[in-house]
């Protein structure tokens, strides 16, 4: 993965000249702004580039990459990824085990500030949104964007931009709500300078995407590359809209969103049922129509149904979004197109899911034996009944007893853990040894238990939380026989005590199945290939085909 | 129609469009309509800004990620009205960028906080939630006791005032003087912040002392306006058990 073994001269000189512009702009910010946030940012800018300039600078004119390396697809970007992906699920998971620990156990915070639990916090959900799951988004999309277009990615030094700047982007997001620069917008929290970053990146991401889409030797376009074009779309218009900002000063973090009150609210989950909808859904259904057919050996059941699914998704969920707002001060039309829309969008989810499920018809015997396949179905199962979870949950009624509880916390866990996290490693335990040039991961036993230890912490987790949640809410609404509330809110907190232990046990499981996957990818990247030649999707159609 | 989409998957920019549209109804329809919100949501006469004092507690309250456990919205449900008071009105967040409604009550909401507790309750609680709610989960925030670093306030009432929070260049030009005024009792700095922003604004040494301006001074400033810079939510209630 040397620059000189994949880069043409031409190619390294552009990448060296990208290398030194950030170097030069975190230089320049960290001068500029002297002091705080942004002089920190500068400084991680400037070591990026410097690292970068040495890196390239130092194989600069090495002999030309052999023109044999058009005969295969590019995957050293993707392989970049998997390991960000592997990173970051470790740091944010970790994380968010401890945050849980703090709510049992409020003391064992120490008296410094950026160990808090109102700074940690974020820095669980961005570092799994965008850290663990925009790294297995963007890894894996080109990854399968080759494989079904049957083309070389179009260009060879953007797909490394895409990926550099957007990790540069999630450090730049976590380590400046450590330091306590945050816009407090429910993931969307990173600082202004950081959001531009991450628009500039994600229009390189486009370009490429589509560039590559343009040389495909395929007439259609598979329906994996649907979603990820929805995913990259949609997160642009989303992340525009609802990170408009007037920074206070030029040379600082600190900024104003240029959006108040009602329209504010509207415009922050319009974005944050979005993220859920075009980040953690559609992209992920990308991977679920390319992974789940290739490890099953099966076709996708219908074709007509992912049609219907796909458009029912991109359509319908734009409109949910207000389900977040029940009973509050938005207007009410608005509140009741949201519950409305959400109860509608139960029929695409499910045809996603049902789909999915169908699928794996004929092939229920692979299901039994490899995890890795188990991995995929139980990811599709935890989609259906989370997705109807949703629909039940942005019903008014039942919104006044869960809303601001922690059956909200159960609900997306099942959704991030047990959908999310489950298709991304069933992805991972395919691609990895294909990108590593061996038929199975170095450990396999090691799959079955990251598996169980997988499926065992999602549902200690989901169902702690349930329980939780749902006595919240009834204590919240009790009334003795004067009319008079029955419960203290601090009664309602005292009775949460067990749950968060035992959350906190579920989440750890999950944890220590990460931590096994990491260390079998690393050992499955280190080992030797055992095949001489990848056994890959032909690059070009062969003519005897 | 399946005809047609067969075609359209030949088409990348054929679909990149498809998407656009698709994906842009849903939100326009349910956010552009908002902004005729001048015309529906009536902005109360005694309604203030917050003072700079205030805004500052607000940036910490933000970087602390206090919004993370703290809903500042009264839902228009029984219980929630006996619980915490009058339910929240759209009116009462119009100057807050951003809106800090929530979404989870891991601690209580807060939209009607102010005045409830006293201020040396509010700091003996930040310093060390535990010794006044022996329950309470809540983290300690002992570094509150720093002192305040007011530098940035005009620039951010500047940057507020170009957004449509009425902030006159008196109170821009005065904020940092009205800062260290809010927190000193019977001095002109505090009867300053008063003519500039209403007499009802508290002018007291929020950390329980005048000598030192801190970031509890501003923290307690901030919980203590909460719910109280108009009346109407209040009024609104009257109205309805007369």
């Amino acid at each position: 993965m040397t620059p000189a073994g994949t880069l043409s001269r031409n190619e390294r000189q552009f990448a060296f000249g990208l290398s030194i512009a950030l170097a030069v702009l975190g230089f320049a910010m960290a001068a500029f702004a002297a002091k705080g946030v942004m002089a920190v940012h500068g400084a991680m800018a400037l070591a990026a580039g410097l690292f970068l300039i040495f890196r390239i600078g130092g194989q600069l004119y090495d002999s030309a990459a052999g023109p044999d390396r058009h005969d295969r697809y590019f995957d050293g970007p993707t392989r970049f990824g998997v390991v960000m992906t592997l990173v970051w699920a470790i740091i944010a998971m970790g994380v968010g085990v401890w945050v849980a620990a703090l709510l049992y156990w409020p003391e064992g915070t120490p008296a410094v500030p950026w160990t808090s639990f109102g700074r940690l916090r974020p820095v669980h959900t961005t570092g799994i949104i965008f850290g663990f799951g925009g790294n297995a988004l963007i890894a894996t999309s080109f990854y399968v964007l080759q494989r079904t277009a049957r083309t070389r990615l179009a260009d060879a030094v953007s797909p490394w931009f895409v990926l550099i700047g957007f990790n540069l982007f999630c450090l730049w997001a976590v380590s400046g709500y450590l330091m306590g620069s945050t816009q407090s917008k429910e993931y969307a929290e990173a600082e202004w300078y950081a959001d531009i970053l991450l628009v500039i990146v994600w229009v390189v991401y486009f370009v490429v995407y589509l560039r590559t889409l343009a040389r495909r030797h395929e007439p259609h376009i598979y329906v994996a590359n649907w979603y990820y074009l929805a995913f990259i779309l949609v997160v642009a218009m989303l992340h525009i809209v609802n990170n408009l900002a007037i920074p206070v000063r030029w040379n600082g973090a600190d900024s104003f969103t240029i959006w108040a009150g009602v329209q504010d609210a509207m415009i922050q989950w319009w974005y944050g049922h979005n993220a859920v909808a075009f980040f953690l859904t559609a992209g992920f259904l990308g991977m679920l129509y390319y992974f789940l057919p290739v490890r099953s050996g099966r076709p996708i059941w219908s074709y007509r149904l992912s049609i219907l699914s796909f458009w029912g998704i991109v359509f319908f969920y734009v409109w949910v979004g207000s389900h977040h707002l029940h009973y509050t001060a938005l207007p009410y039309w608005v509140q009741t197109l949201g519950m409305t829309f959400s109860v509608m969008l139960l029929v695409p989810s499910w045809a996603s899911a049902g789909n999915a499920i169908a699928t794996l018809n004929g092939a229920w015997h692979k299901v039994r034996d490899d995890a890795t396949l188990r991995f995929m179905f139980v990811a599709a199962v935890f989609y259906g009944l989370s997705t109807f979870e949703g629909s039940f949950l942005a019903i008014r009624p039942v919104n006044s007893l869960s809303h601001y509880t922690d059956w909200t916390v159960g609900h997306v866990h099942s959704g991030t853990l047990g959908w999310v996290a489950m298709i991304i490693f069933g992805a991972l335990y395919t691609m990895v040894p294909q990108l590593s040039g061996r038929e199975t991961m170095a450990w396999p036993r090691a799959i079955e238990w990251h598996f169980w230890l997988a499926v065992g912490g999602t549902l200690v987790y989901v169902v702690s939380m349930w329980n939780a949640g749902i006595i919240q809410g009834l204590m919240w609404r009790a009334y003795d026989e004067n009319g008079a509330l029955s419960y203290s809110f601090v009664q309602s907190v005292e009775a949460m005590a067990p749950y968060y232990l035992i959350r906190t046990i579920g989440g750890g499981m999950f944890l220590t199945g990460a931590i096994i996957c990491a260390a079998n990818c690393y050992a499955t990247f280190r080992s030797a290939p055992l095949m001489a030649e990848p056994r890959d999707v032909p690059l070009r159609p062969t003519p005897a085909e | 129609m399946l005809r047609l989409h067969y075609n359209l998957e030949k088409v990348s920019m054929g679909l990149v469009v498809a998407i656009i549209v698709a994906a842009s109804i849903g939100g326009i329809v349910e956010i552009a309509p908002l902004f005729t919100i001048d015309e529906t949501v009536e902005i109360p006469e005694d309604m203030r800004p917050h003072t700079p004092l205030e805004l500052a507690g607000r940036e910490i309250y933000i970087r602390e990620g206090c919004y993370a456990c703290h809903s500042q919205m009264v839902r228009s449900l029984a219980d929630e009205l006996d619980r915490y008071g009058p339910y929240s009105l759209a009116a009462e967040s119009a100057y807050d960028h951003p809106m800090l409604w929530g979404s989870k009550r891991t601690g209580p909401d807060l939209a009607r906080l102010g005045e409830k507790y006293s201020d040396d309750w509010h700091t003996a609680h930040l310093i060390d939630p535990r010794s006044v709610v022996p329950a309470s989960i809540m983290p300690a925030y002992p570094w509150l006791m720093r002192p305040l670093d007011t530098e940035i306030l005009s620039d951010q009432l500047a940057v507020l005032a170009t957004l449509g929070v009425p902030y006159g260049p008196e109170m821009i030009e005065a904020a940092v003087a009205d800062a260290l005024g809010q927190s000193q009792p019977d001095t002109d700095g505090g009867d300053a912040v008063r003519e500039r922003y209403g007499e009802g604004v508290p002018v007291r040494a929020f950390d329980g002392d005048p000598s030192r301006l801190t970031e509890m001074d501003a923290v307690v400033a901030y919980l203590q306006a909460l719910g109280t810079l108009t009346n109407a939510p209040y009024a609104t209630t009257v109205e309805l058990t007369q």
